[in-house]
């Protein structure tokens, strides 16, 4: 029905849209990062297995937060139902293999994700934020009130997980094993976020975000689409609970607890949502900060941290990568220029 | 004979316990629905009043009213000046912008009382006559606790009235339910705004100050009953002052008897509640009249 | 699909959309009274009014944005008064708003795909590239070309003029393919030296296909209708053909009395 000029298919628009999702230049540099730090700090791989988890967890904010645009300060919920999951099966002798440990988490994770969001989704702006708040606390409260089978407020300690491919076991002491396992699980789970983004499902959920009065002009089913986004990064916020779970052979309250949300929340904008490495950026340098100086001056570092949030919120709410994209484009304009 | 004495006892204890949350949380359900903004920091409020409160009669010698009046203004000037400086300009921002702006508030807040007052709970000394209990007839009931009451039925009676009678009362109704055509009527919805923050920041204050003596003073006090007032705003609804207080009154009970009879899932029940109460009615239980 | 029997604009011909005693209160406000409407396929109709005639409110119960009061809208003789906005567009109708809604961080050519991709069933693909779609990519390309809005392609809305927003709003409807295509004011904003680019792009649409347009520019109305619908306060004032409704006293006196009260 439609005649294509083939001169179309070559607009530089065009080829632009077709060419998105290639890899760039700089994209392996994370990982290659990752591998050097397992062979330059091997005694810090404590440190680096906390940072690659709390990236996953970031990503998996930012496919609702930064793509789809779901404002939540609960999806610590997600997060602390995969570590529960994980937690609960291995303490109580019924499941310790940690990879499919982790598939049974994500699924939990998802089928919490979805129950909830078709219910809460229904909502938006205030209601929808207090919403997940209170999903969260609820599962919090239940998870203190079920203290036979979660640890209560104490929570699960020594959670025995069986070695990986029965071969490499999981060392609190040296986690060498914990640190390449977590690695290739956040490469998997990156890969699959980063694929959707830029699939046509992506598209519509940025679409969503733009513009949500729009997507229902064009016949998109909103509903649908939010909740199977929901679901998704809850399925992946919780396998980076049960892989939290797992490095840590330890399980309790925080997992599911408003500091973990908010923190998790704060790290994204920080770094950049909605754009993919914004979640990289954000965790090294909240966490490398934090590292240093919350446990010398808390007060301090709480002080600090909200003038960062404040100042963020007025002058640089797209984050470092967002601060990065201006001054590179003013870069690019001036040198256009002379 | 004596179980309906002791349920009324309970009720009259949850009762005051809703009449502080209706104090602190009036304000915050008027300004977001005036501007639609979200003020994470209004705890923030109730907590420096608070604090000027325990100061001006600690440090002041003031009696307990007029520490009262001095903590209702110092938040309100305080208040003003941020919203001027600050929260203006992120009226148009996103609802995001907005939330990391009010935890960032937060987070200041806290941790410059922390470092001026140290993180211990501050002791509010009641004047004597505030103190001890009360002859009501049918029992002796703590004094405070009636007094609190009356407070509280003033505030909203007074409020009610302010609202319904005055003409800025009529133009802060009129900008809650349709922004756009009260600016088309020559509402100045930014200095109505203004104007209501500041207040709402000064009975936030009064409400941490008259709450000091059984929700404690410290400086978590503004993330601790931080998700209570948004409860209590969600489900009385968006610039309803008469919502805002029967749901204070709610939770407040609720709160109350559940601690005392169950005390392992109270805050589980009162989640589950707001839950089901939000899904029902998502623009607040207690809306005035359908859009 | 094939234009139906006969002269497309007979009006012995099944009316595509229709409206039946259609009513609208907000409140005490009555903003769409008793509307009784008929398009029928191919027709090419405008409806004008003064302000506030509630022009854009008929077009939201159309729609489905709002729900009317009282009263049926038909589709094809089916009933879709309940039927959402999304499921109505997947039924054959799509509108322009009378104020932009566009993908504002997007670029021309993704607002567009949006739309397309939506339309083809594209849309809930997960792991394929949306650039690699060739089709969606291809027809998006060729609307822009429809609307002059190549060069354009790869900007962001938020860096186009106003008026060549507009086109990129007529081009997400058109990108639906509907049956019915309901415009709100396309032209406003649009400067006039470019407005031509409206009319050739409606001129080429497929026959079988209905127009509805609110404007108030009375050259491309009378210009572009074969029949035109007057509204005064929510009711339906006067109907006919351009002629007669040009030589109607009654439309020029709502028209004037307007004008005089400013």
């Amino acid at each position: 029905m439609t005649s294509s000029s083939p001169s179309l298919a070559d607009h530089p628009a065009a080829l632009a849209l077709a060419g998105r999702h290639r890899l760039r230049v700089w994209e392996p540099i994370p990982w290659v990062l990752a591998i050097a730090l397992y062979f330059a700090f091997p005694k810090h791989l404590g440190f680096g297995t906390e940072l690659l988890v709390t990236i996953l967890f970031a990503i998996s904010l930012d496919l609702v937060l930064g793509y789809a645009g779901i404002v939540t300060l609960g999806h610590a919920a997600f997060f602390g139902t995969g570590a529960y999951t994980v937690g609960m099966l291995a303490k109580h002798g019924i499941w310790n293999e940690p990879i499919t440990g982790l598939i049974l988490a994500a699924v939990v994770a998802a089928a919490v994700g979805l129950g909830s969001g078709l219910v809460l989704l229904r909502t938006q702006g205030l209601t929808l934020l207090m919403l997940t708040l209170c999903t969260m606390a609820l599962l919090e409260e239940a998870a203190n009130l079920g203290h036979d089978y979660t640890g209560g407020f104490d929570g699960l300690d020594n959670v025995p997980i069986a070695p990986l491919f029965g071969v490499f076991e999981f060392d609190p002491l040296y986690p060498t094993t914990q640190y390449l396992y977590v690695l290739a699980v956040l490469c998997l789970c990156f890969a699959f976020v980063r694929t959707l983004v830029y699939s046509p499902f992506g598209q519509s959920l940025t679409g969503i975000r733009e513009n949500m009065l729009r997507m229902h002009a064009v016949g998109a089913p909103v509903r649908a689409r939010l909740v199977t986004c929901y679901s998704l990064s809850a399925a992946i916020a919780g396998i980076a609970g049960g892989i939290w779970a797992q490095a840590n052979a330890y399980v309790n309250l925080g997992t599911l607890g408003l500091d973990r949300a908010a923190t998790v929340l704060i790290i994204l904008v920080l770094g950049g949502y909605g754009r993919l490495y914004g979640a990289f950026i954000g965790a090294v340098a909240y966490m490398v900060l934090s590292h240093f100086l919350a446990k010398i001056y808390p007060t301090a570092w709480q002080l600090g941290l909200g003038l960062l949030l404040v100042l963020i919120a007025l002058f640089a709410r797209n984050g470092i990568l967002g601060m990065g994209e201006a001054l590179w484009r003013r870069l690019r304009a001036t040198r256009a220029a002379s | 004979m004596i179980f309906g004495v002791d349920v009324a006892s309970m009720l009259l204890g949850g009762v005051a316990a809703g009449m502080v949350l209706f104090i602190v949380s009036v304000g915050l359900s008027v300004t977001m629905g005036l501007m639609g903004f979200v003020n994470l920091a209004h705890g923030g409020f109730a907590m420096l009043g608070g604090y000027a409160i325990v100061q001006a009669m600690k440090h002041g010698g003031l009696g307990f009213v007029p520490a009262l009046a001095v903590g209702f203004v110092a938040t309100a000037a305080v208040s003003l000046v941020f919203e001027r400086l600050l929260y203006a300009r992120l009226y148009r921002a996103t609802e995001l912008d907005q939330v990391l702006f009010t935890i960032g508030l937060v987070f200041i807040m806290i941790a410059s009382v922390t470092l001026l007052f140290g993180p211990e709970n501050q002791p509010l000394a009641l004047p004597p006559l505030l103190q001890g209990q009360i002859d009501l007839g049918i029992t002796q009931y703590r004094t405070y606790s009636v007094v609190l009451i009356v407070i509280g039925i003033v505030m909203v009676v007074g409020l009610w009235l302010a609202f319904e009678r005055t003409r800025m009362g009529a133009q802060i109704r009129a900008a809650v339910d349709n922004r756009r055509m009260a600016e088309s009527l020559g509402i100045n919805i930014d200095r109505l705004f203004t104007v209501t923050f500041a207040f709402g920041s000064g009975m936030a204050a009064l409400g941490g100050g008259l709450g000091a003596e059984f929700l404690g003073l410290d400086p978590q006090y503004a993330l601790k009953y931080l998700v209570y007032f948004l409860i209590v705003v969600a489900v009385g609804g968006l610039g309803r002052v008469t919502g805002v207080f029967y749901a204070a009154l709610l939770i407040g009970v609720l709160d109350f008897v559940l601690k005392k009879y169950v005390p392992q899932g109270g805050t589980a029940f009162i989640y589950v509640l707001t839950i089901l109460l939000l899904l029902w009615r998502p623009q607040g239980l207690f809306r005035g009249k359908a859009t | 699909m094939a234009p139906p029997p006969g002269d497309a604009r007979g009006i012995m011909s099944a009316p595509l959309l229709e409206t039946r005693r259609l009513c609208r209160n907000f409140g005490a406000l009555a903003a769409a009274r008793n509307i009784d409407f008929r398009l029928e396929a191919g027709a090419r109709h405008a409806l004008i009014g003064p302000n506030g005639a509630g022009k854009t409110t008929f077009v939201n119960l159309l729609t489905g944005v709002i729900q009317p009061t009282r009263g049926e809208v038909l589709l094809k003789g089916r009933d879709i008064t309940g039927v959402v906005q999304a499921e109505r567009v997947k039924l054959g109708i799509a509108r322009t708003f009378q104020i932009n809604r566009l993908f504002r961080g997007l670029s021309v050519l993704e607002n567009v795909y949006i739309a397309v991709a939506e339309r083809i069933g594209a849309a809930p693909s997960m792991f394929w590239p949306a650039g690699r779609r060739r089709d969606v990519v291809e027809e998006s390309m060729h609307l822009l070309e429809t609307l002059k809005l190549t060069g354009d392609a790869s900007h962001r809305i938020s860096e186009l003029p106003y008026g060549r927003q507009r086109l990129v709003e007529l081009a997400i409807a058109l990108g639906l393919k509907p049956e019915v295509l309901l415009l709100d004011e396309p032209a406003a904003g649009v400067p006039s030296a470019e407005s031509h680019i409206i009319l050739d792009a409606l001129d080429g649409l497929p026959k079988h296909i209905c127009v509805l347009i609110i404007d108030h520019d009375m050259d491309l109305v009378f210009r572009f209708a074969e029949r035109i619908t007057v509204m005064v306060s929510g009711a339906v004032f006067a109907s006919g053909s351009p002629r007669e409704i040009g030589a109607n006293p009654d439309v020029r006196a709502v028209y004037l009395g307007q004008a005089a009260h400013g």
